[in-house]
């Protein structure tokens, strides 16, 4: 910020703000959903993280002979079909979902965040074409382009970071573009392109700091539906795959049973995919109000 | 004046469907028929012998240029013809309308039951702005949104299928079933399609609603001592719903990515589960007939969004124009 202001001394001076990161950082501890949002999140990265050493049971053991036993002291959750049991499976169950959305959604962002400010620095016939392009691919359900793509290419976890994350990019793209529309209007960037400084330099040094916030808005906003992709083509046998302990992938294989009344072995899992989409979701909605104050 | 500005307007927005639809028709053949790399060997597994693949190949076409296969998969397409499914043998279109017909009733039973409650929850919410009741459909409505419909849709499974049991857990009626029993049967799958529109309508609903609540003429209305009911009916509601029926027609595409999870969940035969099954079965004509069907039918209510959205808002209307 400090690095703009110096270079547009004709400007009005901007209202006086004491470290604006400060000021956001400060906005977001007084979000009530921020911090409930934060503290649902950081409990499963927790739990993904050092789960295993405070399970109960061995998450991928398989008990036969046990299969199928409601929630006991023993297991609290009960054991699913192939006698494991499910609350040890519940605590180990977001690792691989936390490691494949935010990667999906780091793709995205960075994707989405230079194709953005290629369509809105250069606009004209770059624009247009790459934003019909983008349109197409916005045309049909993500979930759909998805399907299309790893039945292509074969599923792995790498597929569904990549096809994740290609698919969200034409969505940050847009709103990146948007803001940079606005900001290339500015004088700083008038000064920069009389300065000579090339295009790349221009969209990357001086514009980009300035998108960050529309950026990290709609990153957080990503993310939730991200967790939203990956646990949806889990469960229909296109995300992560057998043996972990994923809860898409362990309510995909469970709720076959479901009318024999076997209800431990997806509600809990289904409970904690909601905690985990619906702390996202708080934590970016309290990034938003904090950066739109 | 008017009429020359919608037509314009509607012509260049057909235009951009065409588009659109052109582009997304080569992205569904590059990844149904490119992508996959050898189809005959997808198909064969890889212990079949090089010459049958060679053979199931050349059969299927697949030994053309790509510029040729693109335009016979296309030209047929338009013509209704949709190719042959690899794994029944048989034509693709059949299969497309019967599912798509299935589908569509999915939808309208869940559309029947959000549209109406959702703009009213919004109404009351907008009505009641930041009194507790507005907080509870705000965030209730939101929250339920976010989540995916496998997750709500287990949930309604054991509460009313498992534990309540008031509706079947499966959406597979008995053959000859009358219209009311099929939609006994769809009342299940529709409700985790509801929840996820039901938030999004509420939520165009209240902050129309109190837009129109706050706006000039609602001010006039009242100055001019209209009884209440006759402000909020006549000159709030009318404005109000104009975002909502927009929401409505663009939040079908949401709907068909849904469909997808709920009928494979409720093992219903619509759209969504054909694509899925000839997804497992790497079935790709029915796949990228399935995709394409749903792009133009995605386009088309985008497209009616926008103009029903352009012929009731006057400022949009003259906005054209200029």
């Amino acid at each position: 910020m400090t690095a703009t202001d110096i270079k547009q001394p004709d400007l009005p001076a901007p209202p006086i703000k004491h470290s604006p990161a400060m000021e956001v950082v400060a906005a977001l501890g007084r979000s009530g959903s921020f911090i409930t949002g934060l503290v649902i999140v950081v409990f499963w990265v927790l739990c993904a993280l050092f789960g295993e050493y405070f399970t109960p049971h061995d998450p991928l053991a398989d008990d036969i002979i046990n299969a199928l036993m409601p929630p006991s002291a023993d297991n609290w959750f009960g054991t699913d079909q192939l006698g494991r049991d499910v609350f040890s499976r519940v605590i180990v169950g977001s690792r691989d979902i936390l490691t494949v959305a935010p990667l999906a959604t780091l793709l995205a962002t960075i994707a989405g965040t230079t194709l953005g400010l290629f369509t809105g620095y250069f606009r004209g016939l770059v624009d247009d074409v790459i934003s019909r392009i983008l349109e197409a691919f916005m045309a049909i359900p993500v979930v759909i382009v998805a399907l299309l793509a790893i039945v292509a290419l074969g599923t792995s976890k790498t597929t569904v970071i990549i096809v994740i994350g290609l698919s969200f990019a034409p969505i940050i793209a847009r709103t990146v573009r948007s803001a940079v529309l606005s900001e290339r209007e500015l004088d700083y960037v008038a000064a920069a392109q009389l300065r000579r400084e090339s295009a790349l330099h221009t969209m990357f040094v001086e514009i980009l700091p300035n998108v960050i916030p529309p950026i990290l808005v709609e990153t957080t906003v990503r993310l939730g539906y991200a967790i939203f992709a990956v646990a949806t083509l889990s469960f229909m046998g296109f995300g992560i795959q057998p043996p972990s302990p994923d809860w898409g992938l362990s309510i995909s294989s469970n709720y076959g049973m479901i009318g024999g009344g076997f209800w431990w072995t997806v509600l809990f899992d289904a409970f904690a995919i909601a905690s985990l989409v619906i702390g996202v979701n708080l934590v970016a909605d309290g990034v938003q109000g904090a950066l739109n104050d | 004046m008017g009429a020359r500005a919608i037509l314009s307007f509607l012509l260049k927005r057909i235009a951009l469907s065409i588009v659109t639809l052109f582009l997304l028709s080569i992205m569904v053949f590059l990844g149904g028929q490119v992508l996959p790399g050898n189809v005959g060997r997808a198909i064969l597994g890889p212990l079949a012998d090089q010459r049958a693949v060679d053979a199931l190949n050349h059969s299927l076409g697949l030994d053309r240029p790509l510029l040729v296969q693109y335009w016979d998969w296309i030209s047929h397409f338009v013509q209704g013809d949709m190719g042959t499914s690899y794994i029944f043998r048989a034509p693709v279109a059949p299969f497309v309308i019967d599912a798509l017909g299935n589908s569509m009733k999915l939808a309208l039973v869940a559309f029947i039951m959000v549209v109406p409650l959702g703009i009213l929850g919004g109404i009351i919410a907008a009505l009641n702005v930041n009194r507790p009741i507005d907080r509870i459909i705000s965030l209730g409505g939101l929250s339920a949104t976010v989540l995916p419909e496998f997750v709500t849709g287990i949930i309604f499974i054991l509460l009313f299928g498992v534990w309540l049991n008031w509706l079947p857990i499966a959406a597979v009626w008995p053959p000859g079933s009358g219209v009311f029993t099929q939609i006994y049967y769809l009342i299940l799958p529709a409700l985790p399609l509801f929840l996820v529109l039901f938030g999004y309508i509420a939520r165009m609903a209240r902050s129309g609603m109190i837009e129109a609540l706050d706006a000039d003429y609602t001010r006039t209305a009242v100055l001019k001592g209209l009884p209440w009911h006759t402000v909020i009916w006549r000159h709030v509601l009318r404005n109000a719903l104009l975002p909502t029926i927009t929401v409505i027609a663009t939040q079908t595409g949401y709907l068909i990515g849904g469909l997808v999870v709920v009928e494979t969940l409720f093992r219903y035969q619509g759209i969504g589960s054909l694509i899925f099954t000839a997804a497992r079965g790497k079935d790709f004509p029915v796949l990228e007939a399935g995709i394409l069907t749903i792009g133009i039918i995605y386009a088309v209510a985008t497209l009616i969004a926008d103009l029903l959205y352009s012929v009731l808002n006057p400022r949009i209307r003259l906005g054209t124009d200029q």
